[in-house]
């Protein structure tokens, strides 16, 4: 009988030791997933009042005990939709240029190259360049300002996402459209938006789950306030800062309003990404794979 | 000959590069001509002559004359949207647009708003199917991802899609070199249909299917039309050397 399993083979071995190392990895980061969830919920949660999320905080400043932090929820929803609708402005131009005029030129590799550079830059860079921008331009820490740092944080991400969708169309269904006797714009409209926009509304929100999570960038640039922001051109609260800075207070009921606004900037990106992925599989049933 | 298509002095370049020579063909009406040859001798640059499919290619430059219907489709006022609803095109490998297999064939019809409720789709959409021969096969499943068929129905879809925006003349570009035999069988009997209503221009690689297609027959090689002529003459009795080695299977 040749065909019993030869265990002590080298190239079973080589398997055997690469499934080991997938499965510690798998669980290492797991287990980081579960620990971080479980000291955010276990310390968030019994601080998680309806109070929380409905009232703005109350006396002693954001570091008072009482209120809420509806003022840096919304706040955030205001800073990250302002900053990823900015962002989508800006991004589909560049993603649409790089394929249209760039594709897989020298040039565009250096676009491409840049934009993932940018990508890897600290976010706390952004916002001492927000910072440096505001001060050329005598802005002071506004909602406005965020919004600006916020959509340059996620114009890499959002472009280097669409770029790939968009290099990824495959040419044989411009053609069998404009075979049937379609203009261009017809194509565009009823044939190429169909075929990405899963693609774009993963990048989109992929874009809006790292600006609502960061705080570096509109520590410097869109500043704090107890009230809720009604106006571009004043300061305003954000869920990333609200767990800075009470996390940074000595009293631990203050502390734990830190973590139970943690709880709910989580819960949003969470949701963000679930409704992302409902939204897609729902629009991708009828893409060319 | 009643000519559908008339080629006058053709040349087609790709940069510096001569892709077509002085072609000068007529292509007969209701009939179906094949376009044969080694491959890279021109055969599909040629068809895309006739859908203006050739503007689509960077650096692709194009003198001479195609008439359709004694009408020039590369003549200033003339709208290459109408020219390529008036010459249909199945691809070498099937493209379901991203839609169901309703909408599907509905696409055409619709930009070029050639019915005008969801009653008269409805029927359009069952005739073509119909006549495509995939109605049996999708009835229950009109509106699952045309991508969810076979690569063979995905063919027989495309055909439906493009009888659907009535055309004159079906172009095809080895149609069935993508598709399993039995589903190329079925290909090619659609094309034996419906050659009564329609000009049909058929680019294969194989031999065998010329023969079972032919009414007329175009030998190129090397960017040139070698020999053209009604299916039984230039099978029995070419008139050129290099058109009967081909038959022979010499090259
Ligand atoms: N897009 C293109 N750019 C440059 N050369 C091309 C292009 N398409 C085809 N050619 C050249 O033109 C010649 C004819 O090609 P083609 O019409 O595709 O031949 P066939 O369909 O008979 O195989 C070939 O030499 C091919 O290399
Ligand atoms: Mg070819």
């Amino acid at each position: 009988m040749g065909m019993r399993k030869k265990h002590l083979q080298k190239r079973h071995l080589v398997e055997l030791f690469m499934k080991t190392i997938m499965r510690v990895s798998f669980v290492i980061v797991a287990g980081a997933l579960g620990l971080i969830l479980w000291t955010i919920i276990s310390r968030g949660l019994p601080a998680l009042t309806w109070d929380m999320v409905t009232q703005v905080p109350k006396g002693g400043y954001y570091m008072g005990k009482e209120g809420g932090i509806l003022n840096a929820i919304i706040g955030s929803a205001y800073l990250a939709t302002g900053g990823t609708i900015l962002a989508i402005l800006l991004s589909l131009p560049i993603a649409l240029y790089l394929k249209a005029y760039l594709g897989d030129s020298k040039w565009g590799g250096c676009v491409r190259l840049s934009l993932d550079v940018l990508w890897g830059i600290p976010s706390v860079v952004y916002g001492a360049f927000g910072f440096a921008l505001m001060i050329v331009f005598g802005l002071r820490a506004s909602l406005l300002a965020g919004i600006i740092v916020l959509a340059l944080i996620e114009l890499p991400i959002m472009t280097r996402a669409m770029d790939e969708v968009i290099r990824r169309m495959p040419e044989d269904l411009e053609h069998a459209a404009l075979a049937l006797g379609s203009t261009k714009f017809e194509v565009a409209l009823r044939v190429v938006t169909r075929q990405m926009l899963p693609g774009i509304v993963t990048a989109v929100l992929l874009a809006f789950g790292r600006g609502i999570g960061d705080a570096a960038s509109v520590l410097f640039t869109a500043g704090y306030t107890d009230r809720i922001s009604t106006s571009l051109m004043r300061p305003t609260a954000s869920l990333p800062l609200a767990v800075f800075f009470q996390l940074g207070s000595p009293y631990p009921e203050v502390q734990q309003r830190g973590y139970a606004a943690a709880l709910i900037l989580t819960i949003i990106v969470l949701a963000v990404s679930l409704g992302s992925r409902w939204l897609s599989a729902r629009l991708n049933k009828y893409t060319v794979k | 000959m009643d000519a559908h298509i008339q080629v006058n002095n053709l040349n087609v370049y790709y940069g510096r590069q001569q892709a077509l020579k002085d072609v000068n063909i007529e292509i007969p009406k209701k009939q179906i001509t094949v376009i044969m040859g080694p491959s890279g001798c021109g055969k599909t640059t040629l068809l895309k002559t006739f859908n203006r499919f050739l503007e689509l290619t960077d650096g692709a430059q194009i003198t001479g004359e195609v008439l359709v219907d004694g009408e020039n489709i590369y003549d200033r006022e003339v709208d290459v949207t109408e020219v390529r609803k008036a010459v249909g095109l199945l691809a070498q490998r099937p493209s379901p647009l991203p839609m169901s297999i309703f909408d599907n064939i509905v696409y055409g019809m619709h930009i070029h708003r050639m019915k005008r409720d969801r009653r008269e789709y409805k029927a359009a959409v069952k005739h073509y199917l119909e006549i495509a021969g995939l109605w049996d096969e999708v009835q229950k499943r009109l509106h699952d991802p045309a991508t969810s068929l076979s690569i063979g129905q995905q063919q027989r879809l495309c055909l439906a899609r493009g009888l659907a925006v009535e055309p004159e003349i079906i172009l095809g570009d080895e149609p069935t070199s993508a598709l399993d035999p039995i589903s190329s069988q079925n290909i090619e009997s659609r094309l034996l249909d419906l050659k009564q209503n329609y000009t049909t221009v058929i680019v294969t690689h194989t031999l065998r299917q010329a023969r079972r297609l032919a009414d007329y027959v175009i030998y190129m090689y090397l960017g040139e039309v070698i020999e053209a002529g009604p299916a039984k003459e230039v099978f029995t009795n070419p008139k050129h050397e290099r058109t009967k080695q081909y038959l022979e299977g010499l090259f």
